[in-house]
This record gives C-alpha cells, structure tokens and sequence, in this order.
C-alpha cells in the first residue's frame, strides 16, 4: 500500500492521463521530488525551490497542508493525497 | 462582434484561447480574460452606454462574450443610494450605497456574474450548469438557469441557513447539500469538474463569469456622473469582487471615459474568516487560510483564491482592509435599515460596519465621497437577527391598550 495520490486535469496529461497515481511516505516536499522522477515535468508544475506553488492547493485525507506542516507535514502509506488548483466564490 | 481577444495566466504570463478552462496549466495561476481596448475604445462611449437600456448588458463590449446576451436580461443597473442620514450618523460628508440589495432575480450582486457565465456557457455549448456556493450563488444559478433552460446542479455547505435553502429549492435545481464548510464542497466540485463536463461557473467558467462583477464598478462610475470615488469599500470572501470593481475603473480610464483616477479600494471582512484583512494590517504578502467562523457566511471563504490580488489592489490604491465582529456585523445591518431603510445580509452588516471603522481611524478621511458595495439583500439572512431586533407591541383589539403603548413610548 502506498499513498494515493488524486492528480488535477491539468496536470494528467503529464501522468499520461492518469487521474490516480502512487505516491511515496514521507514528507509532501518530497514526495513531489518523488513524483518528478516518474512523471518529469509535474515537480516545477507544483513546487518552486522547495515551496508549493501559490496557487497550488495540497490536502492530505481532506485537510489542506496549510493547517498542518506546510511542504514538511509528513504523509504515510494508506494516506490519500489531493491536488487541487485555486478556485474562486463568494464576493 | 466581442472584443476579447483571449485568456493569458496573471502568474506567468502565458497565453490561451477561449475556452472553458480556469488555470494556467503551466504554474496553475488564475486565467484572465484579454480585451481588445483599442477597438472597444472606438465604440463604447459616455454617449453610446447612456442611450442603452438600464442593465449590466449596457457594457457589454467590456464583458467576455462573442455573440448578443442571453441572460439575465433585466440583472444589473441597481440603485446608487445618497446615504445623507448614514453620513450624518457616520460624521462624513458624502457616502453613498451602490444597492444590489435588489438586484434582479435574486437580490443579490451574484445576478450579474450569472447573468455573464451563464450566457458564456450557452456560447461554449453546455446544457448543464453548476456551482459551488455559500447560498446567494445558488439562488442565482437556480433562477437564471431555470429561465434560460439549462440542467443545474447546486452544491452547497449543508449547515447553510434554512432560509436560503428553500430559495434555491424553489426553482427546483439538483440541490446537493455537502457536509462540510464552503472550502470542503469548492475542493468537491472541483473533483467533480474534473469529471463531468458541466459549466461549472466558478470553475472551469471563472474566468468569464468573474468579470461580471465588473459591472457593478461600471455603474458606480457612470451613477456619480461618470467620477471615480475617492473610497470604495468591498466585501471580501475570495477578493474577486474587489480586484474586479478596481479592474472595471482601470478599464474606464484605460478606454477614455474616465478621466481621473484616484480611488483608494478598502478591503471589508468578517473577523470570524479575515484572511485578507488579516494579510493586509501585517503588511505580508502571503494570505494564511484560515477555518471560517462567523455569521457572515457569504464572506466564509477561508481560502481566498483571489486574496494576493485583492491585497495588491489596496496596497496599489492606498487603501486598507478592516474587520468586524459578529456583534459589530449585527450592528451594521441595523445601522444601515435604522438611517438609509436598507436591508443588507450580513456581508452588507461587514462593510458598513468596516466603513465606519475606518472612517473612525482616520483611514477613510471625513471631506471624502465613499461609496460602500452592498451585496446582498438581509431577507436572506434573517435568522442572524434573531433576538437583536426590538420586539412588537403587543396589545388587546381596543384603542385603550393602543393608547397605553403611545404613553410608554412617548409619542407626541
């Protein structure tokens, strides 16, 4: 079991149109290096010298990292990973 | 005949055709739409708006369609109040309300950015229509969808006030009520955009419906006899509307009608979900999410995905963001019905209530015009009354119990 990890539309063309791909435990920062290395390409896309990208939004089982540790909150096997792009409401 | 000439990324840069998507699939920044001003300042002048009929269509070369308007109709164009008594109580000189308190069909501003998406989706070919929303967007999606005959989907917190529920139901959309806060059911939908091709009008039609909010700046204008304001104060949940009603007076100047610009853009919000007022008094560029709590629940968004723009907007215009109580909010609808017989919903309660703050510390200056963004009507919100009203009267059916509640309360 590894994490699971929900890939935006704009970004599956680069998972070779996959919605859904395996990611490894560890810290997010990581396991986006991690995700680099399979699908080149996706890194830049989400992070920018080590920082997720501002309009990037990442949730681990539902809770945006912001509320946790930021790039170092700490993902484990079983966990499900969300990558969502900022999205506007309200006034 | 539209002017729009495509959609280019406000991170990077780079450029797209017009198609119903909403992020730059390079760095994933929000997508703008790009107008052509050269030709639209040919024809969209002082002269050629005033002979056009009174709704948000009247500007339309400045809105992001390709053919004629198809919805919403009869939105947009609401009163510009001269708020003397609020002025007076206030200690300023000149404050009006800009009134989307009754705008057409659902009393509330969300009608002119309907109007715009929903006609951008008939143009793009969708039959259904969605949204993600804190109450007033539903109501609006419900109703223009029902009269332009789209299939409509209506996602909403499930915890929203009753009363705001029965107004979606009523046009009988799929109402999909999410257990989770408003930032729970946008990260759903925007799985569900994902999956569906629907015409979801805060995502993948964002960039198009979010100029209709320009309107309302556009009226603003053109109400104080073609003049920009010295101060606006704007309610903020993701700071669309604000970095919106700032674009529409750059566009004004930027085509010629306009001749001054020198506007200050305040930042109004809840304390209870102050994110971007938050960013703005610690001078910080980054906008820290927050968990919503407040009776504000139109303004709950405690992730703002326009929050770094709004606060560019202020910080460019020299303005400030404030933030209120739930008490002060309270205060403010009553403030508002008491001296201009005004009814806001409670994001209205969060600007008056901003505005006098800010008027108090000096940062809205007493001799200044200030126009306050009333957003919503308080038939929406009644339940945050509750229990701060006065009471009724109560008396037998004769005219000596009526006599005796005169005597009480004084009346000569």
């Amino acid at each position: 079991m590894a994490v699971k990890v929900r890939i935006p539309t704009p970004l599956q063309r680069l998972t070779q149109g996959k919605e859904e791909v395996e990611g490894i435990a560890g810290t997010i920062i990581d396991l986006v290096a991690d995700l680099e290395k399979r699908f080149p390409g996706i890194g830049e896309r989400i992070s920018e010298s080590g920082k997720i990208r501002r309009f990037v939004n990442i949730y681990v089982n539902e809770e945006d990292i912001r509320f946790l540790k930021a790039e170092d909150t700490v993902v484990k096997d079983g966990d499900e990973i969300s990558i969502v792009p900022a999205i506007a409401g309200g006034m | 005949m539209g002017y729009v000439s495509g959609l280019k990324c406000r991170e990077c840069g780079r450029e797209y055709p017009v198609d119903p998507i909403y992020v730059c699939e390079f760095c994933f920044g929000p997508l703008e739409v790009v107008y052509d001003y050269k030709q639209i300042k040919k024809v969209l002048t002082r002269k050629s708006i005033e002979k056009r009929d009174q709704n948000l269509w009247r500007y339309k070369e400045l809105l992001p369609i390709d053919g004629e308007p198809q919805v919403g109709l009869k939105s947009g164009f609401t009163p510009l109040i001269r708020a003397d008594n609020l002025a007076r109580e206030l200690g300023v000189k000149e404050l009006y309300v800009k009134d989307d308190t009754v705008a057409h069909p659902t009393l509330s501003f969300k009608d002119r950015v309907v109007a715009v998406a929903l006609t951008k989706a008939r143009e793009f070919g969708f039959d259904t229509v969605a949204c993600a929303s804190t109450g007033n967007l539903a109501h609006s999606v419900s109703a223009h969808g029902a009269k332009a005959g789209f299939k409509r989907f209506v996602f909403i917190p499930a915890s929203l006030e009753p009363s705001k529920i029965v107004a979606s139901l009523v046009y009988e959309p799929n109402l999909v009520a999410v257990d989770g806060n408003y930032d729970e059911v946008n990260r759903l939908c925007s799985e569900i955009a994902n999956k569906y091709n629907w015409a979801f009008v805060n995502i993948n039609i964002r960039p198009f419906y979010a100029e209709g909010s320009k309107t309302q700046g556009f009226e603003i204008i053109e109400q104080l006899g073609w003049k920009a304001p010295d101060n606006v104060v704007v309610p903020c949940a993701s700071g669309s509307l604000l970095t919106k009603v700032w674009k529409s007076f750059k566009e004004f100047r930027k085509i010629g009608i306009l001749k001054e610009l020198e506007t200050k853009v305040f930042a109004a919000q809840a304390t209870g979900c102050s994110p971007i007022a938050a960013a703005i008094k610690q001078q910080t560029d980054v906008i820290r999410p927050v968990k919503p709590n407040t009776i504000a629940k139109s303004l709950a968004i405690g992730n703002p995905a326009d929050g770094f723009y709004a606060l560019q907007v202020v910080k460019e215009t020299g303005g400030y963001g404030e933030d209120v109580s739930d008490g002060e909010i309270i205060d403010g609808i009553k403030m508002l019905a008491r001296t201009e017989g005004i009814f806001a919903e409670t994001a209205g309660g969060v600007t008056l209530a901003c505005a006098k703050k800010l008027i108090e510390t000096g940062k809205i200056q007493k001799d200044e015009t200030t126009v306050l963004c009333i957003t919503g009507n308080g038939l929406k919100t009644q339940e945050a009354l509750n229990g701060h009203t006065a009471s009724p009267h109560y008396i037998k059916p004769n005219l000596a119990s009526f006599e005796e509640i005169l005597k009480k309360i004084g009346y000569k």
